[in-house]
């Protein structure tokens, strides 16, 4: 899934892990990802994707990401969305 | 050591720039948050900000003063004429070269830099307006203060995001308890709402599309705002010598670093401002009746501080009276901490805890007495008031009766 791997390819780049060590299942605070790095890493893949992702910090309805697998599901849905049908 | 009263406060802020205006609207919890009008909002997600609208410069300054200040110093000198007006002070030689300057600003002229900014990649300009660095540079607030109203002592600027103000208040606070001067005139200010600016906040997603709820469950983030505020501590006893009325006394003062953190604030770096506060002041717990509390109506804030307030006042914190401004006033960065010491100093004068405005449904993990809504006469002997910055820089003001 290409989608997946950019998405592991920019969370592998932003806190300095090698990429294999990165799966679906991965758990945002088991792999030390932290406040700065989780809206840097939205921030990357809005660029790289031309998308917006709904996230506010404090909105109790907002995106709660976990994992890996759950950013890369949200980032596919955008950009289906975007894609013309 | 000297004790210090608070003589003379002065007011530029969303709700008037008139103490009375200031004072009724955070008692009645007005909200001065409004759809952005000052500023093209074409590219902007944010609707809503706390603007001093209506505020004229021309006729504060002059055409040509006012084109030489940017308007975060605009609004710390217009502050600080007034404060030293309500003092009665008088400046004259002798007093001049003991009175010390301190301002605190997140950021200093950022309308300036980004006016200049645009001019420059926006339109290609090959030149900017010669007074580019006199505005911006972070301390042309207490460099005008000082010029406008000749003080002469020591004078310098404070950042620390959303601290400033009362970093500023409170290192003024140890100059007068010292000896070192015998007045102080000090606060914060910002002018914050360009489009760069509120685009630079944005990105950090805390920004809320409504209005600021603290400590309530419904709510949404941060808004910004912009305003000052600006004090004049004096001695004690210089200030009864000349029948002065002060509005409180300034006690205590703690300051501490998270050092953990850039964005996520920490409980135990708040718990020892707040510590080291009381031990400055030589306070009880339970002398502490009211919390100004910094409340910014995000998540990660709201919960820590009352998690943070719960775990230092123990058993009394059930008894504290807490509130936040920012419903009303929103958060004018660097200007917050002076303004909300200010309403401290309101608070202990007359007896009347504001409330915390915009409060819509409790949140459970705030679950201590946050006066919603609705303002509170109690009577109360000291009172302490937050802030705690980005970048995890903490400063606690403790006041007391005057």
């Amino acid at each position: 899934m290409q989608v997946l791997d950019d998405v592991k390819r920019i969370i592998a780049r932003q806190i300095s892990v090698p990429f294999d060590q990165l799966s679906p299942e991965s758990r945002l605070e088991a792999i030390g990802i932290e406040s700065l790095d989780v809206i840097e890493i939205i921030f990357a893949l809005e660029e790289k994707f031309g998308i917006a992702i709904g996230f506010n910090a404090n909105e109790s309805a907002a995106l709660a990401f976990e994992t890996i697998g759950q950013i890369a599901d949200e980032v596919q849905k955008l950009v289906a969305k975007k894609a013309p049908a | 050591m000297n004790r210090v009263v608070i003589t003379g406060i002065g007011i530029v802020s969303p709700v008037g720039c008139v103490i009375d205006e200031f004072w009724s609207a955070l008692v009645e919890g007005r909200s001065g948050i409004r759809p952005i009008q000052a500023v093209a909002t074409e590219r902007l997600t944010t609707s809503s900000a706390a603007q001093v609208l209506g505020y004229d410069a021309t006729a504060q300054f002059g055409r040509k003063q006012a084109n030489s200040l940017d308007r975060f110093a605009q609004f710390a000198v217009s502050a600080a004429r007034d404060a030293v007006k309500d003092a009665g002070l008088k400046i004259d030689e002798e007093l001049a070269p003991q009175v010390a300057t301190i301002v605190g600003s997140g950021a200093g002229g950022l309308n300036t830099l980004d006016d200049a900014y645009y001019r420059l990649y926006g339109e290609n300009a090959l030149t900017l307006h010669p007074l580019t660095i006199p505005r911006f540079m972070g301390n042309a607030a207490p460099s005008h203060v000082s010029l406008d109203l000749g003080l002469k002592g020591p004078a310098y600027s404070v950042a620390s995001a959303c601290a400033s103000g009362a970093h500023a208040i409170g290192l003024a606070f140890q100059m007068v308890r010292s000896g070192s001067v015998p007045v102080a005139v000090a606060g914060g200010t910002e002018a914050c709402l360009s489009v760069g600016t509120i685009k630079a906040w944005e990105a950090l997603r805390i920004l809320s599309n409504d209005t600021c709820r603290p400590f309530s469950k419904t709510r949404t983030g941060l808004v910004l705002g912009e305003g000052a505020a600006i004090l004049v501590l004096e001695d004690r006893d210089r200030a009864v010598a000349r029948g002065a009325s002060p509005y409180a006394e300034l006690r205590g003062f703690g300051m501490s670093s998270d050092a953990v953190d850039m964005l996520s604030p920490d409980p135990d770096g708040a718990a020892r401002a707040i510590r080291a506060a009381l031990q400055d002041a030589r306070a009880d717990l339970e002398d502490v009746d009211y919390v100004n509390a910094h409340g910014t109506g995000t998540t990660m804030n709201d919960r820590t501080e009352i998690g943070v307030l719960r775990s230092v006042f123990g058993a009394h914190s059930e008894r504290l009276a807490i509130s936040s401004n920012k419903g009303v006033l929103a958060h004018s960065l660097g200007a917050a901490g002076a303004l909300e010491a200010a309403a401290t100093a309101l608070t202990l004068r007359d007896q009347i805890a504001p409330p915390t405005a915009n409060f819509e449904v409790p949140d459970p993990e705030c679950d201590l007495d946050v006066i919603p809504n609705t303002a509170r006469p109690m009577p109360i002997r000291a009172a302490i008031s937050n802030s705690f910055a980005l970048g995890g820089l903490n400063a606690v003001l403790l006041f007391a009766r005057a």
